[in-house]
This record gives structure tokens, sequence and C-alpha cells, in this order.
């Protein structure tokens, strides 16, 4: 066991040696930060309070975590070397079979949770998990137009999501736009059909301002393009907080109108949905419809970016990702090129917002902070940009998986009654995006059917290109 | 003139606290071209980490005025090294495997830090805004006029001079010491400083270290000026920060300082005389327009494009 290099089990002093370390890192880390606490007195004065089996705790279980991985990697370094650069085919058929199956599943899923836990369980897990990783795909396939196909960090995308949920909640609620719209279309029909009729319009008005914030950026790029994007983003958040008159601030602004099954609404009533259709009345039926709605949005989304990619401006797009100078020089216009991936990703994510507004009855700024902008672009990050069956997989298991964590009430009885998973779900959202960046800094699906090619298909590996993939 | 000549009193002490996070992130972005997100939250967690260690000083030792002194500097030292522990971790465990990745990987990394490391506090420490009790509350009184007093506090002229003595400190450290010519020669092209013998993997990991233990110079006294620290602390002023690097040229130093004087006068003004409201909008409308107009900002040199 002298020489390590030529034992073939892991070299345990040396893994025991750098699990100390770790443990030692980790002590100073957490001295202070976990085993004080600063707490509000009865009388409200700080006072810190020890704790010291928090931090012996914590520190055990790096010493133990970093023991593991240091296990594993000895034991797995010979079989990872051998481990080619190429891409499988795997993932090219997981992609071409992957999106079908993904959408048969999707389609079936209400019926199929039903059928399984009931009507009265069913809202949960139709609206919670459903529609809300939904109306992430969504987003995450909008931003993908702009992120994964033509290279454009985007870290304000929540403010289109913002503009198209105010646009629709402000028409919807607006009095003037009312009275008006009573005396073009009768107020019965406005008020049916309030939602389908905003909904185009809050699509415009976000491609519009996808214009307006993406014109004076266009000489930008990389990096810094993406902290005006987020320094965008943040100015209309603060402008919806301070301009009361216009957004109604912090209080935002609620009762604004849910859509309607193509004009015959879903209440109690004699003309409601449920009686229409000989059904008992039950808010499950808006909930499922609501679902149909976000999924058809999501596939035009889907659709969309698909066809898009094979016109020629989709080849722009990623002609611009790969190398701007190059694209230039090949005559493309680079102004129009941006210009038009930033209106129709700002569209997609204007659709996204008036749909969330109509299913929460209410907004506020609070719901367009900067950290559902860098929900959404990790999203596309992590699932591997350009790719959209990654964007489903990295949704589902962002935003389901931090759901989920609501879900685990059996942890209460491990660590007791004060014990609440939902609070965590953050941290381990952002320990996730760490952890996969150093993982697959790629993204899950770094392999992608290239759009162009001589005389057969084949896998193209994110590792052989520069920017994004394929 | 005595309302200009108080808010520039107060302008400066803010500009100083911003000019010390942003030299954290001009360093970084200078070394190795990344946008350190999590900057802005390692400043946060410097500020927890000074309030601890106040409290605890003051609990033992009770808050006279000798002892509200000794609790500050102590609090300063040792938020210094347990911040500086805290970004050379980071470093090591989320951006030096992604170093020469695609360009997004460190970048969404660093958002990631920035999520955890809010979190961690925020479970750790509690939601709830953390006020410790009002120190040095003298002030000195420069002169009056039609009723109007302009006052300098002891805690503004203790931040000017601590910075204005620090950022003496650092600039020597890196123009005069081998340390800092390591740096820069990392800054001008990595490959071949490590092919010359630099450590590069350490000169990085001591920027890191370089620009933490200056945010924890700003942490403490951000601490000690407003007398409150939240969670949430670390977000706005690590943007507000980052606009100050980028608006002195990213890169540059002194570009650091000037831009976060510029920054903190802007904002103080801007809150006197317009509306305190937008104070934070005008922050970030200047980022955005001195990067579409003036991408190399005050101080830096412009980018060349190569192919």
């Amino acid at each position: 066991m002298s020489d390590p290099a030529n034992t073939s089990g892991p070299n345990y002093a040396q893994i025991t040696r750098d699990s100390a370390f770790a443990a030692l890192i980790a002590f100073g880390l957490f001295v202070l930060m976990l085993g004080f606490k600063a707490d509000q007195s009865l009388n409200n004065q700080l006072v810190l309070v020890f704790r010291p089996e928090l931090l012996a705790a914590t520190v055990a279980l790096v010493f133990v975590g970093r023991f593991l991985i240091g296990y594993w990697h000895a034991t797995r370094r010979e079989k990872t070397a051998k481990k080619s650069k190429a891409a499988s085919p795997f993932m090219l058929k997981a992609e071409k079979y992957g999106l079908p199956l993904a959408i048969g599943f999707l389609v079936a899923y209400p019926i199929f949770i039903l059928a399984t836990v009931g009507p009265s369980g069913a809202i949960k897990w139709i609206d919670n998990f459903g529609i809300q990783i939904l109306i992430y795909i969504m987003l995450g396939w909008g931003l993908n137009i702009v992120v994964g196909l033509a290279g454009l960090l985007d870290l304000g995308y929540v403010a289109f999501y913002a503009v198209g949920a105010y646009s629709y909640a402000l028409f919807a609620t607006s009095e003037p736009i009312k009275d008006f719209m009573a005396q073009l279309i009768g107020e019965g029909f406005w008020q049916a059909w309030a939602f389908w009729i905003c909904l185009p319009v809050a699509g415009i008005l976000a491609a519009f301002w996808g214009i307006m914030l993406g014109f004076p950026v266009l000489r930008l790029r990389g990096d810094y393009l993406a902290i005006v994007t987020l320094a965008f983003g943040e100015i209309i958040r603060l402008v919806l907080i301070n301009w009361v008159a216009f957004s109604n601030g912090y209080a935002g602004i609620s009762s604004i109108p849910r859509p309607s099954f193509f004009g015959i609404p879903f209440n109690a009533t004699d003309e409601g949905f449920a009686a229409r259709f000989g059904l008992e009345f039950s808010p499950i039926y808006r909930t499922i419809f609501l679902f149909y709605v976000i999924l058809a949005l999501a596939l035009i989304t889907a659709a969309v970016s698909m066809r898009l990619r094979r016109l020629p401006v989709g080849r722009a797009w990623e002609a611009l990702r790969e190398d701007e100078i190059a694209c230039r020089s090949l005559g493309i216009n680079t102004v129009n090129t941006k210009l038009t991936a930033f209106a129709i990703g700002a569209m997609f994510g204007g659709f996204a917002g008036a749909f969330f507004a109509s299913r929460q009855g209410f907004i506020s700024p609070e719901s367009f902070v900067f950290l559902e902008s860098a929900q959404i672009l990790a999203i596309v990050v992590l699932g591997g940009m350009g790719s959209l069956l990654g964007v489903v997989i990295a949704s589902i298991l962002l935003v389901g998986g931090v759901e989920i964590l609501r879900e685990l009430d059996f942890l209460k009885a491990v660590f007791g009654d004060n014990f609440d998973p939902a609070q965590y779900r953050m941290l381990i959202f952002g320990a996730c995006m760490v952890l996969m960046m150093l993982w697959k800094p790629r993204g899950l699906i770094s392999v992608r059917e290239p759009s162009v090619f001589l005389k057969e298909k084949k896998a193209v590996s994110a590792d052989l290109v520069k920017e994004g993939h394929g | 003139m005595e309302v200009f000549t108080q808010q520039l009193i107060n302008g400066v002490t803010l500009g100083a606290v911003y000019g010390l996070i942003a030299i954290g992130y001009t360093m970084v972005f200078g070394i190795i071209g990344m946008v350190n997100f999590a900057h802005g939250d390692v400043f946060m967690i410097s500020a927890f980490v000074a309030l601890i260690v106040f409290l605890a000083v003051t609990t033992l030792a009770g808050l006279s005025g000798g002892v509200v002194f000794l609790a500050l500097l102590l609090a300063l030292i040792v938020s210094m090294v347990i911040t500086s522990l805290y970004s050379w971790t980071i470093e090591r465990v989320a951006y030096r495997k992604l170093r020469g990745s695609f360009r997004l990987a460190p970048l969404i990394s660093a958002i990631g830090m920035s999520i955890l490391l809010m979190n961690f506090v925020q479970v750790a420490q509690g939601a709830r805004n953390k006020p410790i009790p009002p120190v040095m509350r003298d002030t000195i009184t420069l002169f009056e006029r039609n009723g109007f007093a302009v006052a300098i506090s002891y805690k503004q002229i203790m931040i000017i001079v601590v910075t204005a003595i620090l950022l003496g400190i650092f600039w020597y450290v890196v123009q005069k010491t081998p340390l800092g010519r390591a740096q820069r020669a990392c800054e001008q092209d990595p490959k071949m400083a490590a092919l010359l013998g630099i450590p590069v993997d350490r000169t990085i990991s001591i920027t890191f270290i370089m620009g933490a233990a200056l945010a924890a110079v700003a942490g403490t006294m951000f601490l000690t000026y407003y007398g409150v620290v939240v969670f949430s602390d670390g977000f706005t002023p690590g943007v507000k920060a980052f606009t100050a690097a980028v608006l002195g040229g990213i890169g540059s130093l002194p570009g650091a300082v000037l831009g976060g004087l510029l920054i903190g006068l802007i904002e103080t003004f801007w809150s006197a005389y317009f509306s305190i409201d937008y104070k934070d909008v005008a922050a970030f409308s200047i980022l955005a327009i001195v990067l579409i107009f003036m991408p190399q900002g005050l101080l830096g040199k412009p980018e060349v494009e190569k192919v």
C-alpha cells in the first residue's frame, strides 16, 4: 500500500484526509452562521442562541459526504476514463421518440389523475403539478427561442411574462374598456370572451416590449447582455410596484376574470359549464380546462419553434448563436434576426403571463421577481440549450421536485413537528443548479438532430460545437 | 447648498460601500471573465457574520463606548476571515471545474450559488430583519445655515477612513507585490502565466479571497451604518455594485472605486431631489445606459473583437 498509484483499491488514508479537511472548512463556514442564531427576544432585541448539535451534525454530514464522494471517485476513475466523447445514438432516439411520448402522457394526465385520486384530490395534482409545470415548460420553450436558438442570454424574461399578465389583468378589469366593448360587441359577450380576446393582445404587447427592450441591446452579447436584460426586468417590476395609479402597486390586481369554456363560464348557474353539459357542478372542470388551455399554448410554442428552426429566420438565429461576425459577413441582417428572436420569445412569455393572470385571478409584482427569470433560464440551460425535450425534463425535475417537497409530511416524523420541508425548497433549488452545472454543464440533453445534413443524419455532440449545440 | 453638502457626505459614504463590493466583481471579471453573481450574497453573509460577532461581544461585555468599538473591530476582522473562507469555498466548489467550459455554465452556477446562499441564510438565521442597537450615534456639525445643520456622523467618518486605508493597502498589494504581479499576469494570459510558473489556480483563489475580504469590510460598514440586515440584502447592493464596476470600466480597480462613488452619489441625489421610490430604477437605468452606450466604462480599455 506504500505506492498509491499501483494499488487497485481506493486510497483510504487520502480520502480520510480530504474529508477531514472538508469538515474543517465546513466548521469554519458554519461555526457562526449555523452554530449561532440571532433571534428576536420578547422585547424585540436580538439575542444569540447557541446551537452546537446543529453545527456538529452539519460538519459530520460534510465529512461523510466528502468521504463518499472521494470513495466514489476512486472506484469510478477507471470506468470514466474509457467513456467516449461522441454522442450516443440513444440520445438521438430519445429526442425523436421522447417528445410524442411526453405529449401523449400530458394529454392523458388529468384523466389518469382523476381515475386514480378521485375528483377531490385531483385538483391539487392537476393544478399544483400539472398546470404549474406546464407554465414553466411554456416559458422555457419561449425563452429557448431567445437563448437556445438565437444565443441571446436573457436574464429578464420575466418582464414579458409580467407584461402579458398585467395587460390581461388591466384590460379585463378596466371599466372604460368594458364600457367600450359593451357598446361594440355587447356586455355579456365581452364578459364571456374577455380572456380569448385579450390573450392575443397580451402576446402582441409583450412582443412589442420585446422589440423595445431588444433594440437598445443589439450591440451587447454574453454576460453584458444578461446583466442589461436583468436590469430591464427589475426596472419593469419596480415601476409596477411604484406606479400605483397604473398597476395598484404592491396590492396588485385582484378579481381578474377567469377564462370561460369558449363563452360558457365555469360557475354553478344554469348557464354554467356543468349545467349546460348535464354534469354536477365541481371546480375540477375549470382546473382540467385550464390544464388543456396551457397544454395547447405550450404545444403551440413548441410547434412554432420547431417550424421556425427550419425556416430561414431559424437558421439565421442558429448561425448568429454560433458566430455573429461570420453571420454578418454572410449578409444576414443581424438586427432583424435578433429582434425577431426577442419579439417571438417575448410573445410566448406574454401568452403565458395572460394565462397565469387568469388562472390565479390575482397578480402582484411579487410574482415577477428576478428569481423567476433565473428559474426559467435554469430550466432552459439545465435541459440543454435548444432542446425541447430537455426543457420538459428540467421543468418536471425543478418545478415538480420543488412542489413535491411540500408533500413530504413524513419527514416531520423524523425531524420533529417544526420541520417544514417547503422552507428548504429554494435552498435545494439553488444547490441543484450548481450541481447540475458541475455534472453536465451542457445540460441534460446535449445532443440534437442537426437541421442541415449531408446524405445522412448524424447526432452532433455538444462537445463539438462552441455555443448551444447542433 | 446645505442640503447639497449633506447629500454629498451621505452619497460618498454609500459610494464607499458600493466601491468596496465593486472591486470584488471587477477583479473576478478581470481574471476569469465571469460575472460572480454570488458576490452580492457573499457581502450579505459578511454582514451577518459581523452581526453575530457584534452580538456575541456586546452580550458578554455590555454596550459601553469602548466595548462597542472593540466589538466592531473584532466583527470586522472575523467577518473578513469567514467571508474569505466562503468565497474560497464557492470558487473551489462551484466555479473552478467550470473554468473553460462554455460561457453560460459559470454564470448559471453563480446564480445557483446566489440563490443557495440567500436561502441558506434565510433558513439558518430566519427571514426577519435583524436590527442591532444603534451605535456611534454622535455627529459633528460642520456648519449651520438657515436652521439646517450639515452634520457628519462618526460612522460616516469611520466608513470613509477605513475604506480609504484599505484601498491604499489593496492598491499596494496589486501594484507592488509579487502576488499582484501574478494576478495581473493571469489576467492578461492565464496559459502563458502558467507556463512561466505562476500558480494560476492559487492566484485565482487569492483573487476571490481578496474580493471577499473587501466585501466583508463593506458588509460590516453596511451593518453599522443602517443598523439592520436581512437575508435578501445581497441582491440589490450586489447589482448596484456591479453597475459601479461596469460604470468605472470592468477590470479596472480605480474604475470600480470611481464607479462606486458615482453610483452612491447618483442614488442619494436622486432620492433627495427627485423620488425616493425610483432610486433603484435610476441605478438600473444607469447600468443599462452605460452598457449600451459605453460598454468599456469610464476607465476601462475598449474590448477588441477578434475573429
